[in-house]
């Protein structure tokens, strides 16, 4: 094979490998809008939020430490134990769903029915406010975040593929990062589990339901409300797998809330509503910012990633409104 | 004709039995517009029961109260001789009571087959672990689910769409899907609001005798709300007449027929 080729493909493993990740962010923006239609802007602060609490559970930290000390004078700061990753994930989930029930039962119960930039700016007071507890709750320093995924490339990847080189001196097998590797898995199993829960079981066929049509789902006996916990769960539940997978790469801190911003192209790329728009949107993103980088990056000096993605989303909002596979929107005249 | 406690025999000599929803000085206000005036009445088991009215006399109201979509301000609903605490619609629906809605509320997105199904929510029980660790079991209830759901497509004939998406279907047959979600949950007490609107003479011939057919073969008690005066008379055993959210009749079609406070209410004297 010809290096350049080599070096592509190269690119695009790894674009697909962020993509499916961009995918999984976006995922949980879809699912709460299907459903609510509230477009949730504190989806990324909810990762980091996720990320923070599964790290502050783990290494055994107090909750409102500060707050705690402040008042009472005391110096408490850690329980003195650590937690396995696997409960602390566990009692992660469990924060989560408790956040779900509390945010459906103070915030957007009473906003059924509120225009859609009203349920916007809701999301924007929650996603602030939500930034505000964590930092209370567990502080704002850098956390490395360490739930024993590997790191580092895939020696194994590299020495199985030198071959494709056919004696090129310069290739030394492709070179793909354990950790995305991992989280494509996890990010794929996820988004099959996702699927398969909202075609075979009741709760799922319910939330297609109640996605569709309230009045319709409310007549056939549908709780909307604890639809909404439950999406609003799972959605908590998406947020924290990004949260463990950015985390575990750079730290969990304030800026992991901004992988939200990624997911916007995404979405406008996939349609709001639907679930394969926003794994195929994902991987489109994924390799084509990657690939863009690659060919036309060195030409106009590099960083292309930052502006790519949303140059190519708003082609597509120009072109398609609706996304790839989103409802096609008919104007009603 | 008419016996308070036990029921009664129709014309057509079927046997009508207690009274299964009750409604007691029923009233309800949007804002200042009074929407029920007071009204009571009640549905017997196994009849065809009709409420009739010019537009905005408040029929489709009195069906939200039943269903639970709207809570009057006063007043009581007896369900099998018990009061019923201030339901939420899901819950009414729990209870043994689908409906239809005079604007059609169907599930847009996916196919016939899918909205009938959606009718039998509330009949799985098997919760979301259990699906998961019991796979036998979930198998069973979904057969069991899909039986009943081709069974109710093969008998309101509809089984050249079932595959088809309902946003793609005529106004008549989207009107005979809902009846079909509607029937698949096998309710105790169908509501339907205006079943037969915007339809042509053939489609309302059909949706009579599908209604007709449901109450004769699964014995279900309907509560249905009709314009078309002719219709009423064939289909129902009893008619609530109201206008301006008032009762201002009740019996059967050849009573309230008769009644001058309905014929002036149709033909408009006491207002305009
Ligand atoms: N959700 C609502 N909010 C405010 N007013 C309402 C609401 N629903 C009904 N009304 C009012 O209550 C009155 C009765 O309306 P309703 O829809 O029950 O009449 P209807 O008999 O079903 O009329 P139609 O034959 O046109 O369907 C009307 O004045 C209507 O404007
Ligand atoms: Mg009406």
């Amino acid at each position: 094979m010809p290096e350049s080729l080599l070096y592509g493909t190269e690119v695009v493993l790894n674009g697909l490998m962020a993509g499916v990740l961009y995918a999984l962010v976006a995922l949980g923006f879809v699912l709460i809008y299907k459903a609510s239609g509230i477009f949730n802007y504190a989806q990324g602060v909810m990762a980091l939020f996720a990320a923070m609490t599964l790290y502050g559970i783990m290494v055994g930290q107090v909750p409102f430490a500060h707050l705690i000390n402040a008042i009472f004078g005391t110096h408490i700061h850690n329980f003195g134990w650590e937690v396995p990753a696997i409960i602390a994930i566990v009692l992660t989930v469990v924060v989560m769903v408790l956040f779900a029930w509390l945010v459906q039962q103070y915030i957007f119960r009473h906003l059924v029915g509120q225009e859609p930039i009203i349920l916007f700016m809701a999301t924007i007071g929650l996603a602030y406010f939500l930034e505000g507890v964590a930092d209370l709750m567990w502080g704002s320093e850098i956390k490395a975040l360490d739930v024993g995924l590997p790191q580092g490339g895939s020696l194994w990847i590299e020495e199985n593929t030198q071959w494709l080189g056919m004696g090129n001196e310069n290739f030394y097998g492709f070179f793909l990062d354990q950790l995305d590797l991992i989280a494509t898995v996890i990010a794929a199993v996820l988004v099959i589990a996702l699927v398969a829960f909202s075609q075979y079981t009741k709760q799922g066929r319910a939330m297609r339901a109640v996605a569709d049509d309230h009045q319709a789902a409310l007549s056939v006996g549908i709780n909307l409300n604890f639809i909404w916990v439950l999406v609003w769960s799972v959605a908590g539940f998406v947020a924290l797998v990004a949260g463990i997978v950015w985390g575990s790469k750079s730290g969990v801190q304030f800026s992991l809330s901004l992988i939200a911003l990624k997911a916007l192209p995404v979405l406008m790329l996939g349609g709001f509503t639907s679930i394969p728009g926003a794994i195929v949107g994902g991987l489109i993103i994924g390799v084509g910012e990657k690939l863009f980088e690659f060919s036309i990056g060195p030409l106009v000096g590099g960083a292309t990633e930052n502006w790519f993605a949303y140059v190519l989303a708003l082609l597509f909002l120009v072109f398609r409104p609706q996304g790839l596979f989103g409802d096609k929107i008919i104007e009603r005249v | 004709m008419l016996d308070a406690s036990e029921g009664y025999v129709t014309e057509d000599g079927r046997q009508i039995g207690g009274v299964v929803m009750e409604m007691k000085n029923i009233t309800l206000r949007f804002g200042g517009v009074v929407a029920i005036k007071d009204i009571s009445f009640d549905i017997r088991e196994g009849e065809i029961r009709a409420i009739i009215g010019p537009n905005g006399a408040g029929k489709s109201s009195m069906l939200n109260v039943i269903s639970g979509f709207y809570v009057p301000q006063e007043g009581e609903v007896f369900f099998h001789g018990k009061k019923r605490p201030q339901m939420r619609p899901y819950e009414v629906a729990q209870q043994g009571i689908a409906r239809t809605f005079q604007n059609i509320a169907l599930f847009e997105g996916m196919s016939v087959l899918d909205n009938v199904m959606t009718g039998r929510l509330n009949h799985m029980k098997t919760g979301l672990f259990s699906q998961a660790l019991w796979k036998g079991k979930a198998e069973r209830e979904e057969t069991e689910n899909r039986e009943i759901v081709e069974r109710v497509i093969d008998f309101l004939e509809i089984q050249h769409i079932r595959k088809t998406p309902v946003s793609r279907l005529p106004y008549g047959l989207k009107k005979r899907v809902e009846l079909a979600r509607a029937l698949a949950a096998e309710p105790k007490l169908l509501l339907l609001d205006e079943p037969m609107a915007g339809m042509n003479v053939e489609e309302k011939e059909d949706m009579s005798r599908f209604i007709l057919d449901v109450n004769d073969e699964f014995g279900t008690t309907i509560a249905l709300i009709e314009h078309d005066m002719g219709v009423v008379m064939d289909l129902s055993d009893r008619v609530v007449v109201m206008d301006y959210g008032k009762k201002i009749g009740d019996g059967t079609p050849d009573e309230v027929r008769t009644n001058q406070d309905v014929i002036d209410a149709y033909l408009g004297v006491s207002h305009d």
